[in-house]
């Protein structure tokens, strides 16, 4: 057997068990649910035949109601105003446990680091359950809060099934996705060129936002897709931590699906929010790469 | 400077009781002989002993680990072939079929997969969760043994090669042993990853099917109890330890997403 066709052998051996299985059960289903939106709904739930009376039934309907009734587009944008703004908390609690994992000596750097992403490996409904007895009714911090409040005469506010719960526990949930790329690329900076600012005369919050922040923006970047797009599609927080009207794109996904069994109207809200998740991550990989000349960052940015 | 690192060290320190606080708190109130986790009353294990007890929970523990057992070794034997075909022949198909399913919102993975079940006739259940897991376990234990492949020294395999081995000789005694701990944590992070997921599960499982996060779903939604606490507490155990091991034996783990 000449040396090529064994290696090109050997190749599809490795290659192809884990592709095929891949195309199956992961291209194959997405694909059945890009087609699926553009089909009709059943009479009782799922898909209207995809061929009726010789004529192939493929529409734009789902995609026309999604644009059209306003309720959809509300929580579309309500989702996206959700999900922006966990990033943005994620970030500020996110950089100082980066900054100071960067900084400590290797001895407890992997330690610290561990104890980062092990929350990330205890069960996602635990972490949301923890939350719901944080901020329960008859738990402290509720009772100090509506305290607090009862003394400059304020009604009490429930902590539990809001809106404010909801944010607390995205945040809470995707922090650890934040720290580690911001850790991965802190650690990288090369402590000189603070040395040579403070030098030159520059204080604390020239140096941070002039050096470092600049320095660190692809590993911002690559935090904020990581807490962007799982946030964006959530829909267990809502639904365990939130109100009657705190319902996100993927409480109406799941509702879709499960309870109206509207399928076509479903993929259309699963296509939409993904598209959507993936356009904003990949936007925030070509800022990082095309926004920052300086040679250094070009480098970061492709480590 | 000792200044500034006062001031990282109490942000660091507030960080980390965000993220331990709530952790802690549900373990403690496993613990709590009362009803109602609002404040504690005092110290009891009824709440362990009345777990064992419940039928539900015993069957949703059974078919979560079976689940487990199943994904984390299938897709162990694909992803590390997945992470070998992405080190030796690199192509764009594979990679996005491989990283694909981590970068997508879960969601549309769990939704996806339920129209594609329901369309095959295929019935949902047991069968239908684990063959869902394993795709996206896939990705994770390719991930992990790419990145040890990264650090292996190739010259090994090539002097295997000159002594005239077999590619598949090659990789059995050569490669196969030196990326064993990838492989290996590779399990581990497989093991964990299905044994907690819900989202997926919940879209998979059918009407008929309970898993252990399902189960504690439903109980959170319908009667908070401690029980809760108690199933909660254990598989935090369990999943912590195995990924504590799983970091130990490879350490690239921590960074390797």
């Amino acid at each position: 057997m000449p040396a090529r066709t064994a290696s090109r052998l050997g190749r599809w051996l490795v290659s192809g068990p884990p592709m095929l299985y891949l195309i199956l059960f992961f291209a194959v289903p997405s694909l059945i649910m890009v087609l699926a939106s553009f089909r009709t709904p059943g009479e009782f739930g799922g898909l209207a035949p995809l061929v009726e009376e010789g004529k192939l039934d493929l529409n734009l309907d789902s995609y026309a109601r999604f644009f059209s009734e306003s309720v959809y587009a509300q929580i579309f944008l309500k989702s996206l105003w959700y999900a922006l703004l966990t990033t943005l908390f994620c970030l500020v609690l996110a950089y100082p446990l980066a900054s100071l994992i960067a900084r400590s000596s290797k001895r407890y750097r992997d330690l610290l680091l561990l104890l980062v992403i092990l929350p990330f490996w205890s069960n996602f409904l635990i972490r949301v359950y923890a939350w719901m007895i944080i901020l329960g009714p008859n738990a402290a911090l509720a009772k100090t809060v509506n305290g607090v409040l009862a003394w400059f005469g304020h009604d009490p506010v429930p902590l539990l099934f809001s809106a404010f719960a909801v944010l607390v526990c995205l945040v809470y949930v995707h922090l650890p996705f934040m720290v580690l790329p911001l850790y991965a690329n802190l650690e990288k900076h090369d402590q000189a060129l603070l040395d040579a600012a403070q030098d030159l005369g520059a204080n604390r919050w020239q140096r941070f936002w002039r050096i470092t922040f600049p320095l660190s923006l692809p590993g911002v970047y690559a935090g904020a897709a990581l807490v962007f797009i799982p946030a964006f599609g959530i829909f267990a927080i809502p639904d365990i931590l939130g109100g009657p009207s705190d319902s996100l794109i993927g409480n109406v996904i799941k509702q879709q699906f499960l309870e109206t069994r509207d399928w076509p109207f479903g993929s259309v809200l699963s296509i939409v929010l993904t598209v959507t998740a993936l356009a904003l991550a990949g936007l925030a990989a070509w800022i990082a790469r095309h926004n920052l000349g300086t040679p250094s960052s070009s480098k970061e940015a492709r480590a | 400077m000792p200044k500034r690192r006062l001031g990282l060290w109490a942000a660091a320190l507030a960080g980390y009781a965000f993220l331990y606080v709530p952790l802690v708190i549900v373990i403690a109130y496993s613990f709590n002989n009362s009803r109602l986790n609002a404040e504690w009353v005092g110290f009891t294990l009824d709440w362990y002993v009345s777990l064992f007890h419940d039928q539900d929970m015993l069957v949703a523990a059974g078919n979560s680990l079976g689940i487990a057992l199943m994904a984390s070794l299938v897709s162990t034997v694909l992803g590390t072939a997945a992470g070998v075909a992405m080190y030796r022949f690199p192509s764009r198909i594979l990679s996005v079929l491989v990283l694909a399913p981590i970068a997508i919102p879960e969601i549309l993975m769990g939704v996806s997969l339920l129209i594609f079940f329901v369309l095959l006739n295929f019935t949902l259940g047991l069968v239908s969760v684990a063959l869902a897991h394993i795709a996206f376990c896939i990705g994770f234990v390719a991930i992990v043994v790419r990145a040890r492949l990264a650090g292996m020294d190739e010259t090994l395999t090539e002097a295997a090669r000159d002594c005239g081995a077999s590619p598949w000789n090659t990789f059995r005694y050569i490669t196969l042993p030196l990326i064993m701990p990838g492989v290996i944590a590779g399990a581990l992070m497989a093991f964990t990853l299905s044994i907690d997921d819900f989202v997926i599960t919940f879209f998979t499982a059918g009407a008929g099917t309970v898993t252990l996060p399902l189960q504690i779903y439903s109980m959170i939604k319908i009667a908070v109890t401690p029980e809760v606490n108690a199933v909660s507490s254990l598989l935090m155990l369990l999943t912590l330890a195995l990924i504590i091991i799983a970091s130990k034996i490879s350490p690239t783990l921590l960074r390797s997403e």
